[in-house]
């Protein structure tokens, strides 16, 4: 095992390469960047062994990786923001084929104006697509996702797509210290691809053609139940992992100093990790107070959230916003708690735009919600208030 | 190569569910009988998408991928890149797509497969509209064709995709027609034994598109490169030879007929006949016709 110092692309990169993808096709855009030049050097030194495809479009992307998943190759991708809303198209089309692309979505601020900081609008607009969606808090967990989630997508229960989310810059171009195991290890953890359909001239199917409605329902129901199935197996992988290499970073949801809790702060993403040091500070002052960081918001852990619930009052952060509605971790979490639990559940949005989300300003929402002052739903520090 | 000697190869199986007179059909006929079996075919949303029938009964004894409408080429590299990783050197990757997924909404994707060098076959089958949502209006569409989306005439002529595939430099660019299946025959066999992109475009006479009686699709085809509405050529490595009528006519051995004699064929043309002619627009297309013939001999008639 090597420790490798880089950024949470340059991670991701190498992770994606460790997973010996058949055919990588990406475009660049910021800040994903970086990723697929990481890409382009492990081509060059020979690391990387497959086809790589420097498409003109993300549209382009998603259907090259389309095609060569069905052609059943491993396939891999990454983008953010813009080039993830203009893969939407063929978002839905992978899902629906059953295809398991993977692929690293920096969590990006949609424009105008044009803004390149972290922000989950663009991924969470993605959600109703059928893919499977991580959020990851460190490079680290970058890392050790993106293998899980070949081996998750690619499982004959799931076969689907998969999304492993961080955000831009506070991960994709921050430097941080990464296990990195053998390749051996890696290639025992996760065999090879072995497709649940494919293009075969000695077995030709026409995929994808006209389906009458009743065929088309039952499409949609297998990929409900292989999302249910993906809430097993996110659980098993994750041990597996811990068993093999020693670190978690839990199973749908982390755990953070839950026991005894009153109060649960929930996020996700990269303030998950910044709430670590706000809970442990204000279990210092005595407060009763744990965090569950949200891992996968696709499958939702709707199972989780109700036994949180049972235990404690939630306090949601969101960097991001349904508009016309709430954020939308705040609106899940309540909807799964309907008729289960009589937990009180406060929605905060904090961190559009790339704002900073400091551990200071964690502690001041869990404050403002345990000394009784906070509404049901509200935006943290909005300039000028 | 005559007719009666083509191969016995068909991949249209029982089942299609293609207009009568369909000249799609009549072109992926020929084209299976070029590629053979050892290919696998990506359509976009396209009449095709129709006429291989409805999940889960298929009419194409080869595999196929459906992708979305601007999406066919894309899909086509990445099918590509996993065959050639996996060393499956003798498959044929073919596109096939119609003339609006190819000249407008799938064109970037298009454009990028060419310029990245994907080995594969392109085939637009170009019936002039978008035929699998009804008949609207293209960037294949003809100056003054009624559509549903140009109900008094198209105020515009179409794009010259031909030229656009030729500022790619692939190696190997066609102009074919549903009417001369030996000729089309050819070109895709040629394509088929060239490494790199290849492009063809079938000039697709579509009956209900065009209006014209179902068993004519023929007739109106040859009609269109006797007129000189259509060419018939091929370009290997940027060199540019006409073929059949379409040699005749650039080598000036025989006069096109009027455009005329293919316009009042077709429905689509009757508002410039009935109920009176309408003379300049006539003018209009026919001078334009001689306008393009006169540039095809100045870059590609060879003295």
């Amino acid at each position: 095992m090597k420790v490798m110092i880089d950024t949470g692309n340059y991670v991701a990169a190498k992770a994606a390469v460790m997973a010996k993808p058949d055919v990588i096709a990406a475009y660049p855009i910021t800040p994903q960047t970086t990723l697929v030049e990481g890409i382009a050097r492990y081509v060059a030194t020979g690391e990387f062994k497959g086809e790589y495809i420097c498409v003109e479009s993300e549209h382009s992307a998603m259907s090259a990786c389309i095609g060569a998943s069905a052609a059943g190759s491993r396939t891999f991708t990454a983008t953010s923001s813009h080039g993830l809303l203009l893969m939407h198209e063929m978002l839905h089309w992978a899902a629906l084929a059953r295809l398991p692309v993977i692929m690293c979505n920096i969590n990006r601020v949609v424009g105008p104006g044009w803004n390149i900081w972290a922000d989950q609008n663009d991924s969470i607009a993605q959600r109703d697509t059928g893919w499977i969606q991580f959020y990851c808090s460190s490079n680290q967990e970058i890392f050790d996702t993106v293998l899980q989630s070949f081996k998750l997508g690619e499982h004959k229960k799931v076969g689907l797509p998969v999304m492993i989310n961080y955000d831009a810059f506070v991960l994709s171009h921050t430097s941080m210290p990464v296990y990195v195991p053998e390749q051996k290890e890696v290639d025992d953890f996760l065999p090879s691809f072995k497709p649940l359909w494919k293009l075969d001239v000695d077995n030709p199917i026409t995929f994808g053609n006209i389906i009458g409605p009743a065929y088309y329902e039952k499409v949609r129901k297998a990929m409900q139940d292989a999302h249910e199935a993906a809430k097993t197996l996110v659980p098993e992988i994750a041990k597996e992992w811990k068993n093999k290499f020693g670190r978690y970073h839990g199973d749908l949801v982390e755990r953070y100093k839950c026991e005894g809790a009153e109060y649960i702060l929930m996020a996700m993403g990269a303030i998950g990790a910044e709430s670590k040091v706000a809970i442990d500070n204000l279990r210092a002052e005595g407060l009763k107070i744990g965090l569950a960081r949200v891992r996968t918001f696709r499958p939702f852990p709707a199972e989780e959230m109700i036994k949180l619930g049972k235990q404690a009052d939630l306090i949601v952060i969101d960097r991001n916003i349904s508009i016309g509605s709430e954020g939308a971790l705040f609106n899940e979490t309540k909807a799964s708690l309907y008729n289960k639990s009589d937990a009180k559940v406060h929605g905060f949005i904090a961190g559009l735009g790339g704002k900073d989300v400091t551990y200071q300003d964690i502690q001041n929402i869990c404050k403002k919600v345990i000394n009784g002052k906070a509404k049901d739903f509200e935006w943290y520090g909005l300039e000028g208030d | 190569m005559a007719i009666k000697d083509l191969p016995d190869i068909e991949c249209v199986i029982p089942g299609s569910a293609a207009c009568p007179g369909c000249p799609a059909t009549l072109g992926l006929r020929m084209v299976f009988k070029a590629l053979g079996k050892n290919t696998i075919m990506v359509v976009p949303a396209c009449c095709t998408a129709v006429i291989e029938s409805l999940y889960p009964n298929t009419s194409f004894d080869v595999p196929v991928m459906n992708i979305a409408f601007e999406a066919a080429a894309a899909g086509a590299s990445g099918i590509e890149a996993a065959l050639r990783k996996q060393g499956k050197k003798d498959t044929t990757v073919l596109a096939w797509a119609g003339d609006g997924g190819t000249y407008d909404i799938g064109i970037q994707a298009l454009s990028g497969a060419l310029e990245r060098g994907t080995n594969f076959i392109y085939i637009c089958y170009n019936n002039q509209i978008y035929s699998n949502t009804g008949i609207q209006r293209s960037g294949a569409t003809p100056y003054a064709a009624w559509t549903t989306t140009t109900v008094t005439g198209k105020t515009e002529f179409r794009k010259e995709m031909g030229d656009i595939i030729m500022a790619h430099h692939i190696p190997y660019s066609a102009q074919a027609c549903v009417s001369y299946p030996e000729d089309l025959y050819n070109k895709v066999k040629k394509a088929k034994s060239i490494k790199g992109p290849k492009y063809i475009e079938i000039l697709a006479p579509c009956p209900p598109g065009w209006r014209f009686s179902m068993d004519k699709t023929v007739e109106i085809g040859a009609l269109a490169v006797e007129t000189g509405a259509w060419a018939l050529y091929e370009c290997e490595n940027d060199v540019v030879t006409f073929n059949g009528k379409s040699k005749l006519i650039l080598e000036k051995k025989i006069e096109p007929k009027p455009i005329e004699e293919w316009m009042k064929q077709q429905g689509r043309f009757r508002h410039l006949f009935k109920p009176e002619r309408d003379e300049k627009r006539i003018k209009e297309i026919q001078e334009h016709i001689n306008q393009v013939w006169e540039r095809y001999r100045k870059c590609y008639l060879r003295k």
